[in-house]
């Protein structure tokens, strides 16, 4: 692996390629001046967005598009706060409208607090957007059986959880993440439960194809130099799990020859 | 000019974003939904619309017409994860 190897890893999600393994989420930030400042440190090329209804009573009030160009920037529409399968198809139908892109996250949720992947529901809204033409990027449980009947239905990328959403506790099941992965052949991405930069690289040590969180960066004190981190974050987890790391033994194994010593 | 005149010549009543709104229908022909665009000073490139539930393409603004008691849902893109 030298740094010409290195600097042409990219990955493809429905036809598309990236350089960058980090998407970023939109949302949390204190206003669109940072939202835009934290994108661009992140070096992210992929952004999740929301949809939501216009404000009519201000109606040039500033939009996300004039922060964040689309033409520059792939917008990914997601489901955020959609509880049903309808809902979420009703959302990404007018987010396709919108955009004219049918590249889309899908999340059906739980109820609060933990807002955990409603799966039938998942499973129901997949089959309904699949069949309506949409490359669906599915955010689901860590269940290994979900995975494989989602990639099967037709999903573009399986993004299992790594804690709840917003939670920032880290990656809870890294060795589940890791048996799922084994099965799965299309583009693998924890999506939530990121807190910091390690939580991120870790991820990526695992063999993930890339990385999605919105709040580790939003909610950092300092939004734009965290976002910084977890670029760096992201490229050193993914390099070290190509370089592959040296294996794990219980005992000591010294990296100075005991040979030669002074006596 | 606003109200709940639902019926009343001359006016159309929707529903936009779940709140109710009367508009003047305009002088020649019905209201459509590039009008109804136009009268909220809305940035059609940035929007989607809804109308009873069914996707309105933007390619058919122009010819899709609104009477009393339709609702529509106009959306866009906001910052979210």
């Amino acid at each position: 692996m030298d740094g010409q190897i290195a600097g042409d890893d990219t990955w493809t999600v429905a036809g598309r390629t990236f350089r960058s393994r980090l998407i970023v989420g939109t949302g949390r930030y204190k206003d669109l001046e940072e939202t835009a400042a934290a994108i661009e440190a992140s070096g992210a090329e992929i952004v999740t967005v929301a949809v939501r209804r216009v404000n009519l009573s201000d109606p040039k009030a500033p939009m996300l598009q004039d922060y964040v160009d689309p033409k520059k920037i792939t917008y990914l529409p997601n489901t955020a706060g959609c509880f049903t399968a309808r809902e979420a198809v009703r959302t990404l139908r007018l987010a396709r409208e919108a955009g004219g892109w049918n590249l889309v996250k899908l999340e059906v949720l739980g109820p609060a607090p933990l807002l955990y992947p409603d799966m039938p529901g998942t499973f129901e809204a997949a089959a309904e957007l699949i069949k309506d033409g949409f490359e669906v990027m599915v955010y689901c449980a860590d269940d290994p059986l979900a995975a494989v009947r989602l990639q099967e239905m037709g999903c573009v990328a399986i993004m299992p959880l790594g804690a709840p959403i917003g939670s920032g506790l880290g990656l809870q099941n890294p060795a589940m993440l890791s048996m799922i992965k084994e099965n799965v052949t299309v583009p693998f991405v924890v999506d939530a439960g990121i807190g910091t930069a390690s939580d991120a690289a870790i991820a990526m040590e695992l063999g993930c194809d890339a990385v999605l969180l919105n709040s580790a960066i939003a909610h950092a004190k300092n939004p734009v130099i965290m976002a910084k981190a977890m670029k760096h974050a992201v490229e050193a987890g993914r390099l070290a799990h190509l370089a592959g790391r040296m294996p794990r033994r219980m005992g000591a194994d010294p990296s100075s020859p005991l040979s030669g010593l002074i006596r | 000019m606003r109200g709940h005149n639902r019926g009343m010549p001359g006016t159309v009543a929707l529903t936009l974003n779940g709140e109710s709104r009367t508009f003047d229908a305009p002088p020649h022909g019905p209201l459509s939904v590039l009008g109804l665009l136009g009268l909220l000073e809305l940035d059609m490139r940035k929007v989607a619309v809804e109308l009873n539930e069914e996707i309105v393409p933007r390619s058919a603004y122009a010819e899709t017409w609104l009477s009393s008691g339709d609702s529509l849902e106009i959306v866009h893109f906001i910052g979210g994860g």
